[in-house]
């Protein structure tokens, strides 16, 4: 298997987290939504709201029968989607009218392995490359078993975003900084997704240690789900990320009129503006503790 | 690799199958799981005191039988039953629940987390759990707890605590979801006690290296009792840790026949079945590598089969290995074709398998009658020898069996009547 150094440049994501560090000294915010709930129609309505509201990044998700290392809120919402009638391919088509919408917004697409592995991870790369999308996240492919991936994503100019996790040996966190483009996804916690009421202990130290392991950017994600949560993270990470607590406002029984779903995407604004504001005062409110990974040269690990 | 035995070939791959797709905060305990699986591999004071439990607790060595009146529907076969169904907790699963809990005394966890189908895996790991003094939460689709809730209360018998699992199709793969979510939270504090011969490396090694003992046991008592090897060896397949438990033995046996019984439902025209290999393609579940049955779009497929433990829509990677290197074949065994040869085992010779295990005799009944359609005999005209995994007991079962064959009367039809609304109402 060969490997390839982590770089922010040249990466869609790489390169807009170094802008925001460098030009507003802030993290980015990453908000997940998947595609196709409540429909695909609104569920491109939802995503065009969280980048008219501040988001800097969008995690597209597909939603998937098993997504093992999702909690209540986001099984949900994939259940809703699949039971809608969402396909794998609705995926390209909501990426190129978002990057149509908002090209300055690099957009990832989160998904368990097995329905790129039934595409066909080089096709999938062709496909997303060609939609407009910047990559993928891959939470339940570690980089040992991603050979496929690595080749298909660097064919295609993709971002790859791994996942690192407290309990991640620094062997390990070596590895899949050297594997990952575009940024590392550090979990905030050991656990699932969903909304807590304390970012994890361990993510300060997590991050410190996937720099170490020489990551240029490290984004912190798992139970972050308020401003003040993610300007707590956004001191020491360079990017936020954000899902069950924007799928939450979502989330509904059954079908739902036009005018109740007007009163959702305004919820939806206001917690992503909350979160938004969040990340852009992370640093105001703590210009020391701006992080020291800032200036370091892509392509180099220490 | 020189000369390595395919008993011996070791993980995380099986050919092109295995691995561990699981998500990065699961693998430093995977690693921990592997070393110290390792370590008790080549420590005599671990095998002995499994050893001890298989002998003092367990009941090792199960019994083999011939059942002569049961092979005169088979064409004229001799047929010998493993019988796992006489171990304590009554199925070979407590095999690999005693050594997984041994492993995870040495690694001084102490918390156990199960998944179960039809129960008998989750009784088992609950049995462990009193033994050892650990503590244990059994996750069940919520279908199951319906379905299985005499095993539901046996578990909570020993201790355990059940939690029905409400999300997805309710049944044995939600029920791992759970039980991952679970690990990935509390991986520090708690093992996961995986239940077949799937999910990520090591387990599929792991598991076999448990049930392994099926087979060295079954070889040495036919070699004994019919003087020479059988020509075909029978398991049932779902996670299929029975069937590489008595294959294992005879992997480098190259005239023994090995074949595995998957569950063919409502027929395979029907999409209501769990046969991976004539239905399912490659595919990642729950963390390997293997046949799946999934949609298009990689989309995992609801499974089916009026057998809770066939119900599975993957197979562990060590299957999928063997079915491409030809060492092994698979077929479908339906509903219909289990249940006869359920009811069939029940009267020739008095014992009631699971319907897990029917499936295997099903099939042993149609690989003796194909054989004699054939002419093809054993050695030197001898008939042909056949060696059936009588994986465990059917108690478990006779609700389902009362309502399939009719055999309850007045009030009691009420259980029965659940079941049938449950089946009719699935899928």
């Amino acid at each position: 298997m060969s490997t390839v150094t982590e770089r922010a440049t040249g990466s869609g994501t790489g390169d807009l987290i170094a802008r925001l560090r460098e030009e507003e000294n802030r993290p980015a915010l990453v908000g997940y939504l998947p595609v196709g709930y409540p429909t695909v129609d609104r569920s491109i309505e939802a995503l065009k709201t969280l980048v008219d509201h501040g988001v800097d990044i969008i995690e597209l998700g597909i939603p998937y029968t098993d997504p093992v290392l999702d909690g209540p809120v986001i099984q949900a919402a994939a259940q809703g989607a699949l039971d809608a009638g969402a396909r794998v391919r609705d995926v390209f088509r909501v990426v190129r009218e978002l990057t149509e919408y908002a090209p300055h917004v690099p957009v990832l697409v989160m998904t368990y392995w097995n329905p790129v592995l039934k595409y066909g991870p080089d096709a999938f790369a062709h496909d997303l490359a060609a939609a407009g999308g910047a990559g993928l996240i891959t939470p339940d492919l570690i980089p040992d078993e991603g050979a496929d991936w690595l080749a298909a994503s660097e064919a295609h100019g993709m971002d790859r975003v791994f996942l690192v996790a407290p309990s991640s040996s620094v062997e390990r966190l070596r590895l899949t900084v050297d594997a990952s483009r575009g940024f590392v996804y550090a979990t905030s916690l050991m656990g699932v997704t969903g909304e807590r009421s304390q970012v994890g202990s361990r993510a300060e130290q997590l991050v410190a240690d996937t720099r170490a392991a020489g990551a240029t950017n490290v984004c912190v994600g798992l139970g972050v789900s308020t401003g003040a949560q993610a300007t707590e993270v956004g001191r020491f990470a360079d990017g936020v990320i954000v899902g069950s607590a924007l799928v939450h406002p979502l989330l509904s029984d059954g079908p739902l009129a036009d005018d109740e779903w007007a009163v959702r995407l305004t919820n939806l604004a206001r917690v992503t503006e909350d979160l938004a504001a969040g990340v852009r005062s992370a640093r105001a409110t703590a210009p020391a503790d701006a992080p020291t990974g800032a200036t370091t040269a892509s392509g180099e690990a220490p | 690799m020189i000369n390595v035995k395919l008993s011996d070939v070791s993980g995380p791959y099986f050919g092109q199958y295995g691995g561990r797709f699981v998500p990065e905060a699961l693998i430093t305990a995977l690693d921990e799981l592997d070393t110290e699986f390792r370590k008790a591999a080549d420590d005599p004071e671990f095998a002995a005191e499994l050893q001890r439990l298989h002998r003092e607790y367990t009941g090792r060595p199960s019994p083999l039988t011939e059942v002569p009146r049961f092979a005169a529907h088979a064409g004229g076969a001799r047929v010998f039953l493993k019988r796992e169904d006489l171990n304590h907790t009554g199925s070979h699963k407590i095999n690999n629940v005693l050594g997984q809990a041994l492993l995870v005394k040495r690694m001084g966890k102490k918390r156990l987390i199960a998944e179960t189908g039809a129960g008998q895996h989750g009784v088992a790991t609950a049995t462990a759990a009193a033994l050892m003094d650990l503590e244990c939460v059994v996750y069940m689709g919520e279908e199951d707890t319906r379905r299985q809730a005499l095993n539901v209360a046996r578990m909570r018998l020993l201790g355990a605590e059940v939690v029905p699992v409400k999300i997805g199709s309710r049944t044995l793969k939600d029920a791992i979801n759970e039980a991952l979510r679970d690990w990935v939270a509390n991986v520090e504090t708690t093992h996961y006690l995986l239940g077949t011969v799937t999910g990520p490396h090591p387990f599929p090694e792991m598991v076999r290296q448990f049930h392994r003992i099926i087979g060295e046991e079954a070889r040495e008592q036919i070699l004994e009792r019919a003087g020479r090897l059988p020509d075909v060896v029978a398991a049932c397949v779902g996670g299929g840790s029975n069937a590489l438990g008595i294959f294992n033995a005879f992997l480098d046996d190259k005239d023994v026949e090995l074949r595995g019984f998957e569950a063919g439902g409502e027929g395979i025209e029907s999409g209501r079945h769990a046969a991976r290999f004539s239905g399912g393609a490659l595919g990642v579940l729950h963390g390997a590598r293997s046949y799946l049955l999934q949609d298009d779009d990689g989309q995992t497929l609801p499974s089916h089969s009026v057998s809770a433990g066939l119900d599975y829509p993957s197979v562990g990677p060590a299957h999928a290995w063997l079915h491409d290197l030809g060492r092994a074949t698979y077929e479908p065994v339906t509903d219909d074709e289990a249940m006869e040869a359920f009811r069939l085992l029940c009267r020739t010779e008095g014992i009631i398998p699971a319907i897990e295990s029917a499936h295997a005799l099903a099939g042993a009944m149609r690989v003796g009658k194909g054989a004699a359609a054939e002419g093809r005999t054993g050695p030197d005209g001898e008939p042909l020898l056949i060696l059936v995994n009588l994986s465990g007991r059917g108690d478990k079962d006779v609700a389902t069996a009362a309502r399939w064959f009719g055999l309850l009367d007045g009030a009691d039809n009420g259980v029965a009547a659940e079941e049938l609304e449950r089946q009719e109402g699935r899928g």
